[in-house]
């Protein structure tokens, strides 16, 4: 099967080509619209983009194993991240992933059963302030509680159809507003 | 969360918590591209660098270079192009600072990065920023986008025959393009593998041109520099050599974690307790502040300091403790630590060290790039024996391992992040070295996780 880019990532690819001196520095741009589309950075999408700016499989490869929001395999729906980072776990990562772990029912690295979710263990993501935390797709759920969290995953698991095919960037956007899922707890403002 | 205002007026971020700041409407009520239009084609660029140089500006990524030196570096070949690119990888653990200006102040940014290009004649730049920071990348785009039809931006910025273009370039997740050559390797559409230096990206930096890399808040400081007068913005700071006003984060273990603004010089102890309203847990104490994200020294509040020779640099607070040391980029580095990216994490004394240790450790060898044997092998070591140690499997003498691994990969890297691997460790063991053997010899301790179960009952 091969692969290509849909017409309207096509005219955004075209665009971002005439940023830069080089053609290769689309490199990435590129490899993170095929992922939009296609979910992961398949072996197709290494030949199409290889082709698409005249490098080796091997040079897009490269490329594609160095960066941690590339995925090497197709993921579920729902790309759940939480954040072990030192500012996070000393409020709580830890309890917040044992709390995903059991809701999902597999283990960090894995997919759920029912295929909505696939868990991944993140390094700090920049909202330390905002501990524990973790990011589904491109959206960020911030001061969480086990309660918040259950909420959170309840809803999510509602609005993802079984079946549905994975789509980084398309994030499932639940219905709970953030302010409910922010913590107001032990002092905190 | 946002705080401003607790030291002094608002400066750089007045205009946070105005509803709809991000639009070009409200950020040009309250002001935005005001200087632009009196400085571009009005003044000489040379007279910009020379306001940057008198702001004593030291450049806000970690470490703390004079921001208008480094622009002094710049010097065009015939036929060569010069690119400004500005570093929002925001990724080192505890630092949360620059995703704020974007999502609260975006045209702050824009403004200060055309009048950045215009002193360094760029006609070119690039906001490299992390790819995880949905919202702020959303909106520093729209910035962009609406800078555009304003001619801020394009052919003729602000009515002038000087051209600019600015784009927002993405990365994939890696900490280590938040270092400047590996940036530039990234932007190129490489591995983000650090280069090595000489030459510098003031000579050969992206696609080999001279190339200024200053970090996103740096930029942001530009337009209120040249409102207010490079040596008047220095005076906003409270210690000389390193002037201004700056953002201060603050995480772990306080009442109130967040960003803050307030002059550069603040203390640790003011940061903690006035900005970061004081510890989480009445009943517990503070045990230890990481001062600048997870690659500075960390320091604890019953050092003090001993300087009674009046030329030392930290005379002024001879018999204080260090966490009521004025933090800058010199006095920091005379406490044995560094200033980094200014955002604090605080641990109380329900943390052992050797935790907090594995915790960063893991981060730091997830995050090697691979290149150097001594990083890549030396994180994974680190680990290994940090593991062994946690779980009650090591020896003391594993603790000493742990010292002579450090050791090993100081200095003998292309990059920076093996000494900033290395050296917070060793402070962490040097400073904290009975819960390093209290691992070693099996005793029990408060898991980060029951520290924060507990937490959550009270
Ligand atoms: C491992 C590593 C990671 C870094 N990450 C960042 C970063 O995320 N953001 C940043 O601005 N600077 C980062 N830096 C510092 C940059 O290399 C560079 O010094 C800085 O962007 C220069 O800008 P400034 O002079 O305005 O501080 C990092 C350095 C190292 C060694
Ligand atoms: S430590 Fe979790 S976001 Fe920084």
């Amino acid at each position: 099967m091969s692969f290509e880019l849909d017409p309207s990532r096509e005219a955004r690819f075209q665009t971002i080509l005439t940023r830069y001196a080089k053609s290769r520095a689309a490199c990435i741009p590129l490899l993170a619209l095929c992922q939009e589309q296609a979910g992961w950075i398949s072996p197709e999408v290494v030949d199409y983009a290889a082709r698409k700016l005249n490098l080796t499989t091997a040079e897009v490869k490269g490329v594609a194993t160095f960066y941690t929001s590339l995925h090497q395999r197709p993921m579920a729906p729902n790309v759940v991240w939480v954040c072990r980072t030192l500012s996070c776990e000393l409020r709580g990562a830890g309890l917040i992933q044992e709390c995903l772990e059991e809701l999902l029912g597999c283990k960090t690295g894995e997919t759920s059963a029912n295929g909505k979710f696939t868990l991944l263990k993140a390094e700090c993501l920049a909202a330390c302030g905002e501990a524990p935390m973790i990011q589904v797709n491109d959206q960020y759920y911030e001061r969480l509680t086990p309660e918040a969290l259950a909420k959170l995953i309840d809803e999510l698991d509602r609005k993802t159809a079984p079946g549905q095919v994975a789509a980084i960037g398309g994030a499932v956007a639940p219905d709970v507003a953030l302010s409910d899922v922010r913590l107001r707890k032990a002092g905190g403002i | 969360m946002v705080f401003t205002g607790a030291f002094g007026e608002p400066i750089l971020t007045k205009r946070y918590g105005v509803p709809d700041s991000h639009t070009l409407a409200v950020a040009s009520e309250y002001g935005a591209y005001d200087v632009l239009r009196q400085v571009v084609g009005k003044r000489e660029p040379k007279s910009i660098i020379d306001e940057v140089k008198a702001s004593n500006l030291r450049g806000r990524g970690g470490a703390g270079f004079p921001m208008g030196m480094k622009w002094g570096f710049v010097n065009p070949q015939p036929g060569q192009e010069v690119y400004l690119v500005v570093n929002a990888d925001e990724g080192e653990p505890g630092t949360f600072k620059d995703r704020t200006l974007m999502e609260n102040d975006p045209h702050r940014i824009v403004e200060g990065c055309i009048l950045a290009a215009y002193a360094l004649g760029a006609k070119r730049g690039y906001i490299y920023v992390r790819c995880e920071l949905a919202l702020a990348i959303e909106r520093l785009e729209h910035a962009i986008a609406e800078a555009y039809q304003a001619g801020y931006l394009g052919r003729n910025v602000a009515g002038t025959d000087y051209a600019f273009d600015l784009h927002v370039h993405l990365g994939a997740g890696a900490y280590i393009c938040g270092e400047e050559t590996a940036l530039l390797n990234s932007l190129e559409g490489f591995r983000g593998e650090p280069r090595l230096k000489p030459p510098f990206p003031a000579v050969a930096g992206l696609f080999g041109m001279p190339t200024v890399v200053n970090n996103l808040e740096s930029m942001a400081h530009i337009p209120d520099i040249l409102e207010r007068g490079g040596a008047a913005w220095s005076a906003l700071s409270r210690l000389e050599q390193d002037g201004g006003v700056r953002l201060y984060g603050v995480s772990g273990h306080v009442r109130r974690p967040g960003i803050y603004e307030g002059p550069v010089g603040l203390t640790l102890n003011e940061v903690i307790y006035e900005l970061g309203g004081g510890l989480l847990h009445p009943d517990r104490e503070l045990k230890a502040v990481i001062p600048g994200g997870s690659s500075t020294p960390v320091l604890r509040p019953g050092d003090i300091v001993d300087a009674p020779d009046e030329k030392h640099p930290l005379h002024r607070w001879h018999g204080k403790s260090h966490l009521d040391v004025c933090m800058g980029v010199d006095t920091a580095k005379a406490l044995g630590t560094m200033l980094g990216t200014c955002c604090a994490i605080v641990m109380d004394s329900s943390v052992s060290m050797v935790d907090a240790a594995r915790n960063l450790m893991r981060f730091y060898k997830h995050e090697s790039c691979g290149q150097c044997t001594p990083c890549r092998e030396g994180t994974g070591w680190l680990v290994d024996v940090l593991d062994r140690l946690c779980d009650g499997e090591a020896s003391e003498k594993e603790v000493d391992l742990l010292v002579e691994i450090a050791g090993n990969m100081m200095g003998n890297t292309i990059c920076a992040l093996a000494d900033g691997t290395a050296m917070p460790l060793l402070g962490m063991i040097q400073k904290f070295s009975e819960d390093f053997y209290a691992a070693a010899h099996k005793r029990p301790r408060t898991q980060l996780h029951d520290s924060w179960a507990q937490t959550l009952a009270s």
